[in-house]
């Protein structure tokens, strides 16, 4: 029998418990629209940039142009087949501006892959310059577009014969950096990435585990240490900016290495991921219960023995979360690579960790300030291909969680 | 042992990477002039047998530091500028080494003030514009802090709406254009301002304060993404580089200024006001050292490029004219020194 007031209570208490859920609730479903609404922005923009038009011309592979490596010729002649009644050096001018300035290769692969080509007549499917993607795309139409009145009537009548088509945008995962949205791909950014994060994962892992190993496990708890630990928390909260500038001087001005080289941007990437390493693996080391240490020493083993066979496999799932998320932060950073030069146009895909190189976040700004019309959707295509990076690393380090998390 | 390791490796790749000869141009500066300087090194890199040069978008003062900061591998070969060069940065250039400069102007830039389409056209006077965002205007004889706020109080032709132009901020070139070009053109016909001429500091405040009473919203370096916010605000007038404009055609109209609109032709033949000179600077010690740098200096400098039918101005580059382009070219190609 519970009497007036404590039942009151009850009810209170109740309904404060059922508010605190509800704010619970609310603030998940505003974080989850937040989420919806970027990534829907990003596919609707984006989705597009994957399919590239393509017009199909029979090109007639004339033995002359392919000797003297004039593909470019072949194209030209093979427009103005299309459309005979284009005569005048100007109206000619306009009708060559339907297709990308680098068609051409895909001929020059073609007779290169098969010299039997050579005096043949082929139908090829030629790449279409950026305005008149956009048109075909349905970004802006043909009258408010780029495109002149001439230009818009002869790929009205190109579309109608349908030999204007979308294809897959091999281009955008293979090339590098270009100015011609239509030629520019992630391929480059990507290969840098890489480069810069395999810099990034060797130096930081083993000299953030050894510092916190040897902070954690080894050293004695004196002002030295506390300092040390005082200047590492707070290098984590460092700007990143701060860390360009170091390798700036560093790296670039003392020992005079190549500007816009993965290899420094990797250094640069290390300074900055090291603090969150350590301070992520301690906090590792640290949840290893000391009766796991203390069994060990009591069967004879020595530090050393202690820390490698017993604290360290059982920290090691933290350990990787941690490094983990700090090389996916560290690979999503564009400012302290402005300061050593890899905020560039580069459109040689880099061969080594020397060669000037780029990086995927630097190629969506570089994009996302670019002013041709078709770079738009090609920012919001290299944010996806920026985030699928991320989340495979993010997925990475939970398998890794899962396969050697150790419960007591 | 780990760490000497560690320093004996980094030691050996710096040492390796400074042994190595640079077989490609190293370009910085403005990022106005990026795109341009980008197609041409495209088009560079593909027609010849030289490696496409790298191209760093640092903003033209950044360029220049790095640029004068010394001779030798490790600096770049040519840094490209939205405006001149300054007696000052020529100064630090010669204390650093770098005496040997060439100079060559590639073209114009112009700048718009444009609306959404939904929206009716401007047709604006620069001592208008001046009206609407300077920061102290003269009324009645006297400066006071900038009272208007719609365009009608300005002058009863234009629309009855208010203020809002969206525009670059003080870091960027393209303000330093605008606040030369519309700003400080426009303070040289109110003699208010023109009175002021003895206090060179307040004169300079008046004729180049823009106001912050929000009239003014400074939208960030990025102009794409001021062409974003006109388009869905057809109130706002936005301030930005001509390429945007032509690429946007379809969403955006240019404003006219003195009755000229900002079209290709108008911007070449010089009647549209609001344009200004693109630059880059060669360092001459680089020349022969650096495979290539003729070349690159001569495929910019040629009539396919930055002619009026070149690649360039399909970019949005406004040509010189022809007798300014040949001089240039003559310029370019036989590495004039720079005269100041």
């Amino acid at each position: 029998m519970i009497d007036e007031r404590t039942a009151r209570r009850l009810a209170r208490r109740h309904a404060a418990e059922r508010r605190f859920k509800l704010y619970g609730m609310a603030s998940v479903a505003v974080a989850l629209a937040f989420l919806v609404a970027l990534l829907v922005t990003i596919v609707g923009k984006g989705y597009t940039a994957f399919a590239q038009t393509g017009i199909a011309v029979e090109v007639s592979f004339d033995a002359g142009p392919v000797k003297e490596g004039d593909f470019a010729g072949l194209v030209k002649s093979a427009l103005a087949a299309r459309f005979p009644e284009v005569t005048a050096r100007n109206d000619k001018r306009e009708l060559f501006g339907l297709i990308s300035s680098g068609a051409d290769r895909v001929l020059r692969d073609m007779v290169q892959d098969d010299p039997g080509l050579i005096g043949q007549r082929r139908v090829v499917t030629l790449l279409a310059s950026d305005d008149v993607d956009m048109v075909f795309k349905g970004h802006v139409t043909a009258e408010s577009g780029r495109l002149t009145a001439r230009q818009a009537e002869w790929l009205a009548s190109l579309r109608q014969t349908g030999a204007v088509s979308l294809g897959f945008n091999t281009t955008f995962f293979t090339a590098g950096d270009s100015r011609e949205p239509e030629l520019a791909g992630v391929g480059g950014a990507v290969v840098g990435s890489l480069f810069a994060m395999v810099v990034t994962l060797c130096l930081a892992f083993p000299l953030g585990v050894s510092t916190a190993v040897y902070l954690e496990e080894f050293a004695p708890k004196n002002r030295w240490t506390e300092l040390i630990e005082v200047n590492i928390n707070n290098l984590a909260a460092v700007p990143s900016i701060v860390f360009g500038l170091l390798g700036l001087a560093l790296f670039l001005n003392f020992l005079n290495m190549p500007r816009s080289a993965p290899l420094v941007g990797g250094l640069v990437l290390t300074l900055m991921s090291l603090p969150v390493i350590i301070i992520a693996s301690r906090a590792a080391l640290k949840a290893v219960p000391p009766s796991i240490r203390e069994a060990a020493r009591g069967l004879g083993a020595s530090r050393l023995q202690v820390v490698t066979h017993h604290v360290l496999p059982l920290a090691m799932p933290g350990i990787l979360t941690g490094t983990i998320i700090a090389t996916a932060h560290a690979i999503g950073e564009t400012a302290p690579l402005l300061m050593i030069g890899m905020v560039a146009f580069i459109v040689d895909i880099p061969a080594g960790f020397l060669d000037p190189a780029t990086v995927l976040p630097v190629q969506v700004y570089l994009w996302a300030d670019s002013p041709e019309r078709a770079f738009v959707e090609r920012t919001s295509a290299a944010i996806m291909i920026l985030l699928a990076f991320l989340a495979v690393m993010n997925l990475l380090a939970i398998v890794l969680r899962k396969k050697f998390e150790r419960r007591w | 042992m780990l760490k000497k390791t560690l320093a004996a490796a980094v030691a050996t790749v710096a040492f390796a990477s400074a042994a190595e000869a640079r077989d490609q141009i190293r370009i910085v500066g403005s990022s106005t002039v990026y795109p341009f300087s980008t197609t041409v090194a495209e088009q560079f890199g593909k027609s010849t047998s030289y490696k496409t040069p790298v191209i760093e978008s640092t903003g033209s003062g950044g360029g220049i530091k790095l640029f004068c900061a010394g001779v030798g591998l490790g600096h770049p070969d040519i840094t490209n500028s939205s405006r001149r060069i300054k007696a000052s940065e020529v100064e630090t250039c010669a204390k650093n080494g770098v005496t040997a400069i060439t100079e060559v102007k590639i073209g114009y830039d112009g700048i718009v003030i444009a609306n959404a389409k939904t929206a009716s056209r401007f047709d604006l006077s620069r001592e208008q514009v001046f009206l609407a965002l300077a920061k102290q205007v003269p009324v009645d004889g006297k400066l006071v802090a900038n009272p208007y706020k719609t365009w009608k109080q300005i002058d009863a032709k234009l629309p009855d709406q208010p203020i809002e132009v969206l525009g670059p901020p003080p870091t960027s070139g393209t303000r330093d254009a605008f606040v030369e070009l519309v700003m400080e053109e426009a303070c040289g016909k109110f003699p208010e301002i023109v009175a002021l001429k003895s206090d060179a500091a307040a004169h300079k405040t008046a004729c180049q304060s823009v106001r912050e009473d929000g009239a003014f919203i400074e939208a960030g370096e990025n102009d794409n993404l001021i062409v974003q916010k006109l388009s869905g605000n057809p109130k706002a007038l936005g301030i930005f580089g001509y390429s945007f404009l032509d690429q946007n055609a379809d969403k955006l109209q240019g404003s006219l200024i003195n009755g000229v609109q900002p079209s290709f032709e108008e911007i070449a033949s010089g009647k549209y006001p609001v344009s200004r000179p693109l630059f880059f600077y060669v360092k001459k010690a680089h020349v022969g050292q650096i495979p290539g740098m003729r070349e690159f200096v001569a495929e910019f400098a040629s009539e396919k490029s930055w002619g009026p039918d070149g690649y360039l101005a399909d970019k949005g580059l406004i040509p010189m004219p022809t007798a300014e382009r040949k001089a240039m070219a003559e310029q370019a190609t036989s590495m004039a020194d720079l005269k100041m």
